[in-house]
């Protein structure tokens, strides 16, 4: 008998109870609680702390417009949610349409976003309370960017005929972003623009 | 502890949680500051509520056993520290192993500190336990039981849920010192086993000072 024969791969380390892709999802909630965390406790520090009037006269936040691109981003939920539910059962067209819908949802979102920067009247130098205001929402926005990323290629791998009922995980993992950044969205337009 | 994010359609049902928490405590926050706050200690006790009935209810599902051996054996899964080379351990194994043919795996944890386990010093525990478990197989082999061994988990019951994703064990057999002198009894790891467990355990005790 060869050398050869008796060769197989190491045994895998097991001392963790958690499974390895959970753990790793673990790991990325953790990093984001504490970098939205620090975003968070610098707009509480300006806002209760140091007694920022919110907002700094005589600038006032897009609220309703805001509310309508929070409709927009949940209603992303449901379609991705459809989505996934959808190859699930084997309904390709309803992976592809829900996929689509999300993919532009989250778009209109973001396009909706910059155009509110555009006509805010104030900028990040403007004072702290500008500063912190394009920060949070900038970072959300940014994770907005990544997760149509990762939508445009699951979009895209559907209309090439990728996944099946038993093989979603590249369907799945983009959802569980784009919810998680759609909570994020909650917590922020609460906490900015409501409270 | 529960994760929301474990699946697309756990973080859907997050996210509506969600919308549904802070879309009350915005309503309540715009009637009036106070009537805010309450409601959100309200919405939090009740969402830590929730949480912790789930995790408790996720605790309480008992890992199964998954049979790895030809039907008809039996495999016993041996978890001792350093009591293996007992008498009443070889005496149950030998009871246990009548009238089959049986594999013994035996597990003795890389028993460590909590500061050098966190901070990755696991090797010196990995080596004691290597010969600790040598020891053991040793003697099991002179009373002629034909066991193989291997360190686990510095955690005895992470060991046994490691142990039974490999081996697949129809009954374990847990061997600590006697009462009072078992940091597992202590600890109460035989009883978290067969909560945990769902596969026959049987706890031997074996006092070596007496032995000797």
């Amino acid at each position: 008998m060869s050398a050869h024969a008796d060769a197989h791969p190491p045994v895998a380390h097991q001392s963790s109870r958690v499974d390895a892709r959970t753990l790793g999802m673990f790991l990325f909630i953790a990093s984001e609680i504490m970098l939205f965390g620090s975003f968070f406790t610098a707009y509480f520090f300006v806002r209760v702390a140091a007694g920022t009037p919110w907002p700094t006269p005589p600038y006032e936040l897009p609220v309703f417009v805001a509310g309508v691109n929070t409709v927009i981003l949940v209603t992303s939920s449901f379609t991705m949610h459809w989505a996934l539910q959808s190859i699930k059962r084997g309904n390709r067209s309803g992976l592809q349409a829900g996929l689509t819908l999300t993919f532009l949802l989250g778009l209109t979102f973001l396009l909706t976003q910059l155009l509110e920067y555009s006509r805010v009247g104030f900028a990040p130098y403007t004072d702290a309370f500008g500063t912190v205001f394009f920060c949070l929402t900038g970072l959300h926005g940014a994770h907005v960017f990544v997760g149509l990323t990762l939508l445009l290629a699951a979009t895209i791998r559907s209309y090439r005929g990728h996944y099946s009922p038993e093989e979603h995980l590249g369907v799945e993992i983009p959802g569980i972003y784009w919810h998680f950044v759609d909570v994020m969205w909650i917590v922020v337009y609460t906490t900015v623009y409501i409270l | 502890m529960k994760n929301p994010l474990r699946s697309e359609a756990e973080a859907f049902q997050f996210l509506l949680g969600a919308a549904v928490y802070f879309g009350l405590i915005a309503i309540a926050g715009v009637i009036n500051a106070w009537l805010g706050l309450a409601v959100f200690i309200v919405l939090t006790l009740l969402a830590v509520g929730w949480w912790l009935r789930a995790r408790r209810i996720e605790e309480q599902t008992k890992t199964l056993p998954v049979h790895r051996g030809e039907p008809g054996d039996r495999r016993i899964l041996v978890i001792a520290n350093e009591t293996v080379g007992g008498g009443p351990l070889r005496e149950r194994i030998e009871k246990l192993s009548e009238g089959y043919d049986t594999k013994v795996l035996v597990v003795t944890p890389a028993l460590n500190s909590r500061v050098r386990t966190i901070t990755s010093d696991v090797d010196p525990a990995r080596e004691q336990a290597q010969q600790r478990l040598d020891a053991s197989l040793a003697r099991l082999r002179q009373d002629g039981i034909d066991a193989r061994g291997e360190v686990g988990d510095g955690d005895p019951l992470q060991a046994i849920e490691d142990a039974l994703r490999t081996f697949g064990a129809d009954q374990i057999v847990i061997s600590t010192h006697p009462e009072g002198r078992s940091h597992w009894l202590e600890r109460g790891v035989v009883d978290k086993a067969k909560e945990r467990f769902a596969v026959p355990i049987t706890h031997v005790v074996v006092d070596l000072n007496a032995e000797r």
